[in-house]
């Protein structure tokens, strides 16, 4: 089992999730962060004050597959989630040691 | 971006033109004298007129609109979403403070029985012999209440103006001090030179219509004296401290626009061709004053900024009050439009200088009050106002000059008299909250409560900082 966690722009959520859903990911959990890569920030004008804020809102999604399902995953969110233009985000595969279910106690990949 | 930036200070460029072909057209027009009152033949016995109570009464609730909500959402939204509350409550709190306190003693002290052309004597403590019959002096056409409870709206938005030079960092009971001691030895004396009859000001000619003196220049300049003396905000310069909700600021500003239409055309204390032309120039200074500092501001920082149009907005508000009843529409878009341009780059030049008037209230009421009140001195004309005075512009440069007085006596005033009171207070209660309390917010550390509550975030038993 793997855990692919993704780091996306915000808009393109729904699409992340169409595509995973359209190959049969049945789960998924989502939060929103914040964070910066090579975008950086952007500046915001008060008045007098020029505020940099470094930190730009991203969503991330984070899917639980079993190891056959990994690459055909990562692929179909890069796709997803791709733009062209700086800020789209990074993927990052993470090992998975065990998994329950907490409703049944079912236990790995039969947990997913 | 360049081409962008070129076309905005073109148009900048033409907006000041305009604004410069509109001040030609000051004294080149024949304005046309709006009618006379009717020559009151033999004075008649003061007779209550039902159109100049209803407008009067009607404006009072307008110019009450202006503190709260429109002041509280406009300060409300400019500061970190940890001090909504408490700086809405700043304003709610005054409105309740300041109508006690005029009552007791406050009206009496400002337009009570002269006392050496500096301040109002104690023989209307508790409103004792201001009655529901006409007092000349003030209003021969409206219930003498009527002219108080008007005169109550304006003691009360004035300290809470100030709310802004000290917003994020004043402890509440202090505040509470502070306001009650500020109303009493700088509002009400000051009132008392420009509005009161026998007052010394009043005396030597200062136009001051709604309140360019008493109001923005008392509480622009008293808000630098509290920012100089509160020191900054832990943070500041360093942290971003931003608005937490320029929505709420821009309603606020709406709602601020809207009730000064009571402030300045109210002031005419008649329901007539006075209070007409002075809505109809209140409203254009205004919406050139938002679009004086959007464009300037496009030009130099090559975006127009919402919380720039609605500073403007206000900053034209201020600027036209003290000239509301005495100048004509073209006048009134020079006014406005050098107002936005010259508040913002106040607020700019604030950032340079490092005092932290938190919400600008020197930049825009300091300094839009006094360009209002010397504009007066410029642009005045009896043709609007027969009752007023001439101005630079209309062969009178000795207006200018009394402008002047007004101007540096009320600045002195506010500056001197805010100081004593701050560092008494501050050697007796101190003025500030502790720096834990700083950190965690007014509305925590002084009222125990949270603007927003969002789910998911309940506390359980007793919550912490």
């Amino acid at each position: 089992m793997k855990k692919i966690e993704a780091i996306i722009k915000p808009f393109k959520l729904d699409d992340v999730k169409e595509a995973l859903t359209g190959i049969g990911v049945i789960g998924m959990t989502v939060s929103e962060v914040r964070g910066f890569g090579r975008q950086k920030g952007h500046t915001e004008l008060y008045r007098g004050g020029e505020y940099t804020v470094d930190f730009l809102p991203k969503i991330k999604v984070e899917v639980v597959t079993p190891d056959n399902l990994v690459s055909k995953v990562v692929e179909v969110m890069a796709s997803a989630a791709k733009t062209g233009n700086i800020g789209d985000g990074k993927i990052f595969v993470h090992p998975v040691e065990s998994a329950v279910r907490i409703r049944t106690g079912e236990r790995d990949e039969a947990a997913l | 971006m360049t081409t962008t930036r070129r076309s905005t200070i073109a148009l900048a460029i033409f907006f000041l033109v305009l604004s410069i072909s509109g001040s030609a057209l000051v004294w080149a027009e024949q304005a046309p004298a709006p009618a006379a009152p009717a020559a009151a033949a033999p004075a008649p016995p003061p007779k209550i007129d039902s159109g100049d109570t209803a407008w009067l009464l009607t404006s009072s609730a307008l110019v009450l609109l202006m503190t709260a909500p429109g002041l509280a959402l406009f300060y409300g939204g400019m500061v970190r979403s940890k001090n909504a509350l408490g700086t809405i409550m700043q304003s709610f709190i005054i409105l309740a403070l300041i109508s006690v306190q005029w009552v007791l003693w406050g009206y009496s002290l400002a337009f009570g029985p002269d006392k050496g052309g500096i301040v109002g004597g104690l023989e209307w403590i508790g409103l004792q012999g201001v009655g529901l019959q006409p007092n000349p002096d003030y209003g021969a056409t409206v219930p003498h209440q009527a002219y108080m409870v008007f005169q109550l709206m304006f003691a009360v938005i004035t300290p809470a103006l100030i709310t802004g030079a000290f917003a994020e960092r004043m402890k509440f009971s202090s505040f509470i001090v502070f306001t009650l001691a500020w109303a009493t030895f700088i509002y009400d004396p000051l009132a008392h030179w420009v509005w009161g009859t026998g007052g010394w000001l009043k005396n030597r000619g200062a136009l001051d219509f709604a309140g360019g003196t008493v109001v923005h220049i008392s509480s622009g300049v008293s808000a630098l004296a509290a920012a100089l003396i509160m020191g900054k905000r832990k943070g500041y310069g360093h942290e971003p401290l931003r608005p937490h909700n320029l929505p709420l600021t821009v309603t606020g500003a709406a709602l601020l626009w809207f009730g000064w239409f009571g402030f300045n055309a109210g002031s005419a204390i008649s329901a007539g061709a006075l209070a007409t032309s002075a809505f109809v120039v209140t409203n254009t200074a205004t919406a050139a004053a938002a679009l004086g500092w959007m464009f300037s501001e496009w030009a130099a920082r090559g975006k127009p900024t919402v919380l720039g149009a609605a500073s403007g907005a206000v900053a034209g508000l201020v600027a036209i009050t003290p000239a509301s009843g005495y100048v004509t529409p073209m006048a009134s878009i020079v006014i406005g439009a050098v107002a936005g341009f010259l508040c913002y780059t106040a607020c700019n030049v604030k950032t340079k200088l490092g005092y932290d008037d938190s919400l600008d209230v020197v930049g825009v009421h300091g300094v839009g009050g006094t360009w209002g009140a010397l504009a007066t001195g410029f642009f005045a004309t009896k043709t609007i106002n027969p009752d007023g005075g001439d101005g630079l512009l209309y062969g009178n440069p000795g207006q200018v000059g009394i402008q002047i007085v007004a101007i540096v006596a009320s600045w002195v005033l506010a500056f001197v008299g805010t100081t004593i009171i701050l560092k008494i207070i501050d050697a007796v209660m101190g003025l500030r909250v502790s720096a834990d309390e700083e950190m965690a917010g007014l509305d925590l550390s002084q009222h125990s409560e949270t603007a927003y509550a969002l789910e998911g975030q309940a506390t359980v038993g007793s919550g912490g900082r």
